[in-house]
């Protein structure tokens, strides 16, 4: 079994009296260790779906396993649970918090979430800042740093839990060329050296490349699968 | 809890002109209830001190049914000298009592030879008197401030209407519990201020002359007038009191004694009793204060911070933290608040003291504003702020925690 296993997903929105479809008798399976991208226009569903599999959200029908647990059948309290035991997020604005600095940001989620002993969250915390080259800014505050380093701190933050799967949507959106293939790069480079599935949506065809298999999705529905291997522009 | 208390205050300081504003108003509740409260507080103790200590005394003990018929000074309702041995013995088992003084209290009529007009009398043995209610000689405005057998002290209105002066010499005339009328001259030795209350406008006597007045076979008296070592211990002296002189009962089972604090005996216990009801009205304004300025806030935060909200609930963040963060930033406002306000306060009332305030009350001329808080009070008052801050906290905090995180990142 896979790590993700999607079964007939479907998701409605209620728009006032309006009931619009998000997604559409989505099949699929995603296997541990994967570099994985959802590409389509704005609109596609590739969002809506990124929130299934980080159970931010609920399927309006469907099954939907991630790392073995039936998570449509998750409260609100099992599901931030589930998504602090077994999932990191990358945002497009990358999110961080602003009243801490870059490794208390990274240290967040291990105090906060998983009640992680001292020393051993500053063995990683001070491990990813060296891997995504923070070290040097890591009392500074988001406010002190550029767009792609505060990527980059959120990267460092999706991984410190060692989650089994890291959700980026349109981690790249707000980030120059030059940035983006670098914080996709260091996704890749994270990826390889953790084992760590790593799944992100983008429209941006340059850096879809980069993904070892592409997902397409148009008006809610998977259209293609692609195998790549993931060598291009990274 | 060390690391939501970071994050806490240092959203407090992120947005520092808000968090100034919110605690500066804290702060003016917290300093107005204060100086209020000391204030106020100081004028009531020096006017019950005043009331109390220049004829009152803190407590009175009569035979039952007295204070009821008050005003006719009736000479049927008074304690026997067995009865006074019962009040004595039970005065002695209790070590908060300062000193008691004796009264025999009757009305008669006062002549000066050309006019004649009612006066109210007090007997008493004036070294027990003078120990039970000390600021009885400053109301000596005139003469001696002692009082010997034969010595009269008379209120100044009456001796303004009678145009009685010190040294001259006057007539009582009083009637016996018999009905039967006797007569005794008296030197005036000293002219009495009034003051406000029962009592207040009574002249006072020996209490051997008061005997002899009314042909009394053996010493019957009307009151006994207590003093405390303590005020405060006003309430258990008086229930260890009433204990013991309530088991005295009459051949019908009735209770022989009454025994009265000075609430119960003077209206400016009503006084006194709006000045607690002003103080909890103005506590009350100080947690409206508290409770809106704080509800504000963190309503401002939860929505400014929507995304924040979402990020950390997406992370992982459970409910109950989301929910302690936004509740600490409004305990740590609040905390802040109420020591500035503390401090200030007790700044405030420091320079009242040192610049000498006086007041009057009725006659009484130069009373010095005192103003003082306790730490019960400060504690008090800080504890109120500091739970209401929690209480207006909540419901914003509460939204927050249960927040969708996909909402909440959604939010613009």
């Amino acid at each position: 079994m896979g790590l993700i296993s999607a079964h007939k997903i479907y998701k409605d929105y209620q728009v006032g009296e309006v009931s619009l479809r998000a997604l559409n008798d989505l099949n699929f399976e995603i296997e541990p260790a994967s570099f994985l991208s959802f590409v389509g226009p704005s609109g596609s569903g590739k969002t809506t779906l990124l929130n299934l599999i980080g159970c931010l959200d609920t399927p309006t029908e469907g099954g939907l396993t991630v790392a073995g647990t039936d998570v449509v059948s998750l409260d609100r309290k099992q599901r931030a649970a589930f998504r602090g035991r077994h999932m990191g997020f990358i945002f497009q604005d990358f999110n961080l918090i602003p009243v801490l600095t870059v490794y208390e940001n990274i240290e967040y989620p291990l105090i906060m979430v998983q009640n992680v002993p001292p020393e051993e969250r500053k063995q990683r915390i001070l491990s990813l800042l060296e891997s995504v080259e923070m070290t040097e800014q890591k009392d500074k505050y988001p406010d002190q740093i550029s767009g792609g380093q505060k990527q980059r701190v959120a990267v460092a933050r999706a991984l410190v839990t060692e989650p089994e799967l890291v959700l980026a949507d349109e981690p790249t959106a707000n980030l120059d060329s030059k940035t983006a293939y670098m914080i996709i790069g260091l996704m890749k480079e994270m990826q390889r050296k953790s084992g760590t599935t790593f799944i992100f949506s983008t429209h941006d065809q340059k850096i879809v490349g980069a993904a070892e298999i592409i997902y397409t999705l148009e008006d809610g529905t998977i259209v293609d699968r692609k195998d790549t291997g993931g060598n291009a522009h990274v | 809890m060390y690391n939501l208390l970071k994050i806490a205050i240092r959203n407090l300081l992120r947005y520092r002109r808000r968090t100034l504003l919110t605690a500066s108003l804290i702060m003016i509740g917290v300093v107005f209830v204060l100086v209020f409260m000391a204030v106020t507080g100081s004028v009531k103790s020096l006017l019950i001190g005043q009331i109390t200590d220049s004829m009152l005394g803190h407590l009175q003990v009569h035979k039952k049914g007295y204070v009821a018929s008050i005003d006719n000074l009736p000479l049927t309702i008074t304690l026997t000298p067995k009865a006074m041995q019962k009040i004595d013995k039970a005065i002695k088992e209790i070590p908060e009592i300062e000193a008691y003084s004796t009264r025999i209290k009757f009305g008669g009529l006062f002549s000066n030879f050309v006019e004649t007009t009612n006066i109210r009398l007090n007997g008493v043995v004036p070294e027990m008197e003078l120990k039970t209610v000390p600021l009885l000689p400053t109301r000596i405005i005139k003469g001696e401030k002692t009082l010997k057998k034969g010595d009269i002290l008379i209120p100044e209105l009456l001796a303004k209407g009678m145009k009685v002066k010190v040294g001259d010499t006057v007539v009582v005339i009083a009637t016996n519990r018999d009905g039967s009328v006797n007569g005794k001259q008296f030197m005036v030795s000293g002219i009495l201020e009034s003051v406000t209350g029962p009592g207040g406008r009574d002249g006072y006597i020996h209490i051997e002359d008061a005997v002899e007045v009314l042909r009394m076979d053996q010493m019957e008296i009307s009151e006994v007038v207590l003093r405390l070592k303590d005020f405060g211990t006003l309430q258990n002296v008086y229930e260890s009191l009433m204990g013991t002189l309530s088991q005295e009962k009459n051949e019908a089972g009735k209770p022989v004694f009454e025994v009265h604090t000075w609430e119960k005996l003077s209206p400016f216990y009503n006084i006194a009793r709006m000045i607690d009801i002003m103080t909890l009205f103005i506590k009350i304004m100080l947690i409206a204060m508290v409770l809106v300025s704080i509800m504000n806030v963190m309503i401002m935060a939860v929505y400014e911070r929507m995304r924040e909200i979402g990020t950390i609930s997406a992370i992982g963040t459970m409910p109950g933290r989301i929910l302690s963060m936004f509740v600490l930033e409004g305990l740590s406002l609040g905390i802040f608040g109420a020591l500035i306000g503390d401090a200030v306060g007790c700044i405030i009332i420091y320079i009242l003291n040192i610049s000498h305030i006086t007041f009057n009350f009725g006659r009484q001329t130069g009373l010095l504003l005192a103003p003082h808080v306790g730490a019960a009070d400060i504690l008090m008052v800080s504890a109120t702020v500091i739970i209401v801050s929690v209480a207006a906290s909540l419901q914003p905090a509460f939204k927050a925690s249960r927040m969708e995180p996909i909402d909440a990142l959604r939010h613009v």
